[in-house]
């Protein structure tokens, strides 16, 4: 297996901003002009309000970590990337994301629920994913 | 539906484990013939048909039946709970008067399956597949850090989940995992998405089962001793479990079970028997929470304390569940099968007077929830 065998995400019409902005290294994220809150998965209408056509906006990139597990179980491709973290991260703006943490070890004692992280951008295929690591802690 | 209105009137499993002889056609075609068999009724006499991924219309071609209602609702693992309810309204309704709500799943030896992928312009294709998650076993147990961690709960009580319900397999033939573990055991065995050994994850299996629905006027010519259905709930969160409302709670089971409670007048005070979709070992700790067995945060507790464990006052998967008896994929269906042996006084581990049991499914990963009150007894 290969990182040509690692699933490549396929845009749609609503998601394409998303992905455009990946490319250009911005984590972009719908925001509905009618309730102010900031939307992902990118969707036609504001899922909490009802509201059409939601702006899109860039989002700082910072995050905190909310969840993961420490994966043993390969996905397609990533035979040798096990053990590898996938998390569920919480944005700035508020809204989930899943993402995989890189810069930090597969390590529990690493990895501290609410830990600060910030975007980073991996090229995968023709299209490029939004990944996390943790800030640096300035002394 | 009025609460008692439809009983179970059939009930029977295939055999399980590795059937590589069998596809899942045929499994469903088994399930169906030995709860038919069970209920003394045949083929002949059913005009309704439901089944998960598999067409409705294929499995009651497959038989050779022409039903006059057939519903192909497919959720997941909680659809079998979603078919007894919509068959409830729908014999209630005047419909169709006796349906079989069939399950056939080769989730070990993968016959005769129908692909389950998910394209990559789908979200999950975006949005989570990109990131290795393969399987429900790094997917579905994402939450569970966040959960322990905000609810002040330990991975050895997470663990221990996995115990207690091996107790209830002990010794059982046909469970996959039939001897008790302890929780070192299970805490040492192989690693598969860390906090989740695989003996924290359910096992996987072939295998199929059938229930039998009918009026409570017919069911008393019948010959097994009816189920009758008191209550159900449907409910619904998020395709994708990193959008799920709540990480450390299931908004599913909490509607679901609201609604199956509601209808049919009951509180948790009530419940004589429990069983929770137990496709890895967390879930029981979110049912008994957000069922509202326990408060938040003492489920771990309330299990250590042996109160679900066999002699305890709120037995739960008390086959052993997903995690020990055995897990087609969509398990739902197999939880049903325990809670009718316990209201007809024959499972393998038989608790001393159940009258009412709770069947608490789960679809997807936290994506579709599914509840109904089941008694031996009318209202
Ligand atoms: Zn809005």
């Amino acid at each position: 297996m290969t990182v040509a065998d690692k699933p490549v995400p396929v845009p749609t019409p609503v998601t394409r901003p998303f992905w455009e902005g990946t490319k250009e290294g911005e984590l972009r994220v719908q925001k509905c002009d009618a309730c102010g809150k900031h939307i992902f998965y990118p969707r036609p209408g504001c899922p909490f309000c009802g509201a059409a056509d939601p702006s899109w906006v860039v989002a700082t990139g910072r995050a905190r970590l909310e969840s993961y597990v420490i994966n043993h179980l390969p996905g397609p491709g990533f035979k040798d990337d096990v053990p590898y973290v996938i998390a569920i991260v919480t944005l700035e703006e508020g809204p989930r994301m899943m993402t995989n943490l890189v810069g930090v070890d597969p390590d529990p004692a690493k990895l501290t629920l609410d830990m600060p992280l910030e975007v980073v951008f991996e090229e995968r295929g023709d299209q490029v994913l939004p990944k996390f690591r943790p800030v640096e802690v300035k002394a | 539906m009025k609460p008692g209105e439809i009983a179970i009137v059939g009930a029977a499993e295939t055999e399980l484990g590795a059937l590589p002889e069998m596809t899942e056609l045929d499994l469903h075609a088994d399930a169906a013939r030995r709860a038919l068999a069970d209920a003394g009724l045949t083929l002949a006499d059913v005009d309704g048909l439901t089944s998960a991924v598999h067409s409705p219309i294929d499995v009651a071609h497959y038989l050779g039946i022409t039903p006059s209602w057939y519903d192909g609702t497919s959720v997941g693992g909680c659809s079998f709970l979603v078919h007894v309810r919509h068959a409830a309204a729908a014999i209630a309704a005047g419909l169709c008067s006796t349906v079989v709500v069939i399950h056939g799943e080769s989730g070990r030896s993968q016959k005769g399956r129908i692909p389950r992928q998910r394209g990559a312009d789908s979200m999950a294709g975006q949005f989570e597949l990109p990131y290795g998650v393969v399987a429900p076993p790094n997917t579905f147990t994402l939450p569970a850090m966040r959960y322990l961690h905000d609810t002040g709960q330990t991975i050895e009580q997470l663990a221990n989940v996995a115990a207690v319900q091996s107790q209830w397999a002990d010794g059982n033939p046909r469970a996959s995992r039939g001897t008790a573990k302890t929780v070192d055991e299970i805490l040492s065995a192989k690693m598969i998405a860390w906090p989740f050994t695989k003996s924290m994850c359910c096992v996987v299996t072939d295998g199929g089962g059938a229930l039998v629905l009918t009026s409570r006027e017919r069911a008393s010519d019948l010959k097994r001793p009816p189920v009758y259905v008191l209550g159900t709930g449907e409910a619904c969160d998020s395709p994708i479990v990193s959008q799920m409302e709540d990480l450390t709670r299931s908004k599913g089971f909490r509607r679901a079970s609201a609604a199956a409670f509601a209808e049919a007048g009951i509180t948790v005070g009530d419940v004589d028997h429990l069983m929770v979709y137990d496709a890895f070992a967390h879930l029981p700790m979110y049912g008994l929470e957000d069922l509202g067995f326990v408060g938040r945060g003492e489920a771990g507790a309330f299990i250590e304390e042996g109160n679900t464990a066999p002699g305890g006052k709120l037995p739960m998967n008390t086959s052993g569940g997903g995690l020990c008896y055995t897990h087609t994929g969509m398990y739902g269906m197999f939880a049903m099968q325990e809670s009718v042996r316990q209201l007809r006084r024959e499972a393998f581990k038989q608790v001393e007077n159940v009258h009412t049991s709770v069947v608490q499914g789960v679809g997807g990963m936290f994506t579709a929830a599914a509840t109904l009150v089941l008694s031996d007894r009318l209202p």
